[in-house]
């Protein structure tokens, strides 16, 4: 299946790309998706996994066509 | 209820007040507006700041303030409540974040415009980077508050 792999912020500019198709097997994880296109960084307990725009576990489980995300905590609001 | 993500300068007291013009709201319906501001410090962690890039994640993050929202009319009974949050460049004393919630009573609106802010600072998809007087640097954490 194929996916759509993303980063933001800081993880975008260390792992030096912004987004990128990958082609996984059936049954592939969010992690599955992070060892693909990470280019060989780890991935940390502190990162979030969104799986078509929605919070996920690293453990679950990919879909053809799915866009997933990763990104650093997030620091949004003032005050 | 109107959530939105600008990229352009954020007066949030006029916004307020346009906004009062069109909301579901009916004058008289409510007796409780509670407004919270939130504004661009020039300092953070002992630096001076002196600008700032607010990146989002297009599409998640209006969804994620979509779902703030909606919990927030299941949590305290709401007449209306509005979120605008800044993206792009700011500059210190720029305001980034407007919450508002319009209710019956005091206790509904205080309440429901606090939890929106701490659940839109530890959730919603934005990631501020500071640019200080030698290079820039990624905000790792949001301030207890």
């Amino acid at each position: 299946m194929q996916v759509h792999v993303r980063f933001f912020a800081s993880l975008r500019e260390r792992i030096g790309c912004a987004g990128q198709e990958i082609s996984l097997s059936a049954g592939a994880t969010v992690a599955d998706a992070w060892s693909q296109a990470a280019g060989g960084n780890v991935l940390s307990d502190n990162i979030l996994a969104a799986r078509n725009m929605e919070y996920v576990a690293f453990s679950s489980e990919l879909a053809d066509g799915d866009e997933i995300a990763f990104f650093p905590p997030v620091t949004g609001g003032a005050g | 209820m109107k959530l939105a993500v600008i990229d352009e300068a954020l007066e949030p007291w006029s916004y307020l007040s346009e906004y009062q013009q069109v909301a579901h709201t009916q004058p008289g319906e409510y007796g409780a507006t509670a407004a919270f501001v939130g504004t661009m410090r020039d300092f953070n962690e002992g630096d001076e700041v002196r600008g700032m890039f607010l990146e989002h994640y297009p599409g998640m993050t209006e969804r994620y303030l979509e779902k703030i929202a909606q919990q927030a009319g299941e949590r305290w009974s709401l007449s209306d409540c509005l979120i605008v949050h800044r993206v792009g460049h700011l500059l210190p004393g720029d305001p980034i974040v407007l919450v508002a919630a319009w209710s019956a009573h005091r206790n509904a609106a205080f309440e429901a415009s606090r939890w929106l802010m701490e659940e839109l600072k530890s959730k919603a998809p934005f990631w501020k980077k500071e640019q200080l007087a030698e290079g820039s640097r990624w905000v790792a954490k949001n301030t207890q508050g």
